[in-house]
């Protein structure tokens, strides 16, 4: 039995004058403990598949199983990392990590004094009573991490964490959160349209072709990258081979005629 | 002073010491603080329930969307309608007492209040619920630690706003209908044509409303300003 199992998820948005189809056919394994990227262009669908993935979306088709079971019976073992912190600006730091704690109704001592622990091995040491917007952007996308962390979810959803951080942020917390992952033996899902991004974080990546949203290729990374921090990744040999192959995956989806 | 030199109109303007006078002899003779007692008792009163039920009307369209297009339109009518003009029919249902002045209070701040909380409730930012929605949270949950918060400033600035409209709404109560209160004494001074009477109301009224209005303020920084 696979860890997730995504089943022929098809999905499509009605409006009042049309039917637009956004996924066909997405089916895809994961294993426990792997780091998967979903890549593509803008509109491939991405996000809706996160989201569906994440139980906040039903899929016209198909479903999505964690050890076997429904996604909407396994809530709890989802955590979601959306494109920015959006950490509540009237509630302190320490509030705010602890909020999928109180929502589960899971929140005691211990549960806090793990998640404090958490917030300070992620580097925020001392920020507990501090408001959000006293935070820069990095420190507040750390502390969503830890929100997200919290709960123990079995699975990680990344909504393009990094995107709206500048480039030597977002390469340092790239490393964390992978080093991070990797320690607690999290599964984890990466939605991007960074190419680079993909390759120095995942151990695989399915690549998106949109319109109607499709898996068009998957990619293996090999292990010599696996094995590699974020950032050494990127300086590794191999590291241009598969992106040009990407690359030139990419621009034959861009070129192929869509219908 | 200038009155007297008849600067300015002293009938209308009266003078800042016959205004002083007439203060003493009022406190003097316990007529004043009752006046005063029962219309800040009115408006304070019509304030909170304007208040409460504007926000308690704008939980339950925010919860119901059924229920909210349904209400649309009544509610853009009574928006749009002086709510004052509907005095008479109020004193004729409740009564001529306290009731129907308070709820002169009420209303005047009720309507605004639902709108104005109502829209803040629905601007929310999907994705603090979205957050929220990733730990399985249910509407309560979410109303509880995001829409409500985050609705407080428009909260505020409405209290602020109905200050104003329940004193509106009292005094314009007591004109029609009350033997009691700074609107009542406005309007007897009116009547006699004791011009002094009607400034002490008015300064009276001035400076409860302002403290009024400072108080929501004081409540204002002790709820935001952390996060402000």
């Amino acid at each position: 039995m696979n860890f997730l199992s995504v089943k022929n998820i098809n999905h499509v948005y009605f409006t009042k004058d049309q039917a637009k189809t956004a996924l066909e056919n997405i089916s895809l394994t994961i294993e426990e403990g792997e780091f998967i990227s979903l890549l593509g262009p803008s509109g491939c669908g991405k996000t809706t598949l996160l989201s569906i993935i994440a139980g906040l979306l039903k899929p016209t088709y198909g479903e999505v199983l964690i050890e076997g079971k429904s996604i909407s019976k396994s809530k709890s073992d989802i955590g979601y990392m959306l494109q920015q912190d959006y950490l509540f600006p009237w509630k302190t730091i320490e509030e705010n990590i602890l909020v999928g704690l109180q929502i589960m109704n899971q929140e005691t001592d211990h549960t806090r004094k793990q998640t404090l622990a958490l917030l300070e091995e992620i580097g925020l040491k001392g920020v507990e009573k501090s408001y959000p917007k006293q935070l820069s952007g990095g420190m507040r996308q750390r502390a969503a991490l830890v929100r997200t962390l919290a709960t123990n979810p079995k699975i990680l959803l990344l909504d393009e964490p990094f995107s709206a951080l500048d480039f030597q942020t977002k390469l340092k917390l790239e490393d964390l959160v992978s080093n991070t992952l990797k320690e607690y033996h999290k599964t984890a899902i990466l939605v991007t349209h960074d190419i680079g991004e993909a390759i120095a974080m995942s151990d695989r990546i399915y690549l998106l072709s949109k319109s109607p949203g499709k898996i068009a290729k998957v990619f293996e990374i090999p292990e010599c990258l696996r094995d590699e921090t974020p950032f050494d990744a990127r300086q590794h040999p191999e590291y241009s081979n598969i992106f040009q192959q990407i690359w030139e995956e990419l621009d034959n989806l861009e070129t192929k005629p869509e219908y | 002073m200038a009155s007297r030199n008849h600067w300015i109109d002293p009938l209308i303007f009266s003078a800042p010491s016959k205004v002083g006078k007439l203060f003493i002899e009022k406190i003097n003779d316990g007529t004043l603080l009752n006046n005063l007692a029962v219309t800040l008792f009115e408006t304070v009163l019509g304030f909170i329930l304007g208040t409460l039920l504007g926000a308690l009307l704008a939980a339950i369209l925010w919860w119901s969307e059924r229920l909210s297009n349904i209400l649309d339109p009544y509610l853009v009518v009574l928006n749009a309608m002086p709510k004052v003009a509907l005095g008479p029919i109020l004193i004729v249902a409740l009564g001529t007492g306290y009731i129907s002045i308070i709820a002169m209070g009420a209303i005047i701040s009720v309507i605004i209040t639902t709108i104005v909380v109502y829209t803040s409730f629905k601007e929310v930012d999907y994705n603090y619920i979205k957050v929220l929605l990733t730990f399985g949270a249910n509407r309560k949950q979410i109303f509880r630690n995001v829409i409500l918060p985050s609705s407080f400033p428009a909260i505020i600035s409405t209290l602020k706003v109905n200050v104003g409209l329940s004193w509106v709404g009292v005094i314009v109560g007591e004109f029609l209908v009350s033997k009691q209160g700074l609107g009542y004494l406005i309007i007897y001074g009116f009547q006699v044509f004791n011009f002094t009477l009607i400034f002490l109301s008015l300064i009276l009224i001035a400076i409860c409303a302002t403290l009024m209005y400072q108080g929501v303020e004081y409540l204002e920084r002790k709820l935001i300003k952390d996060s402000k």
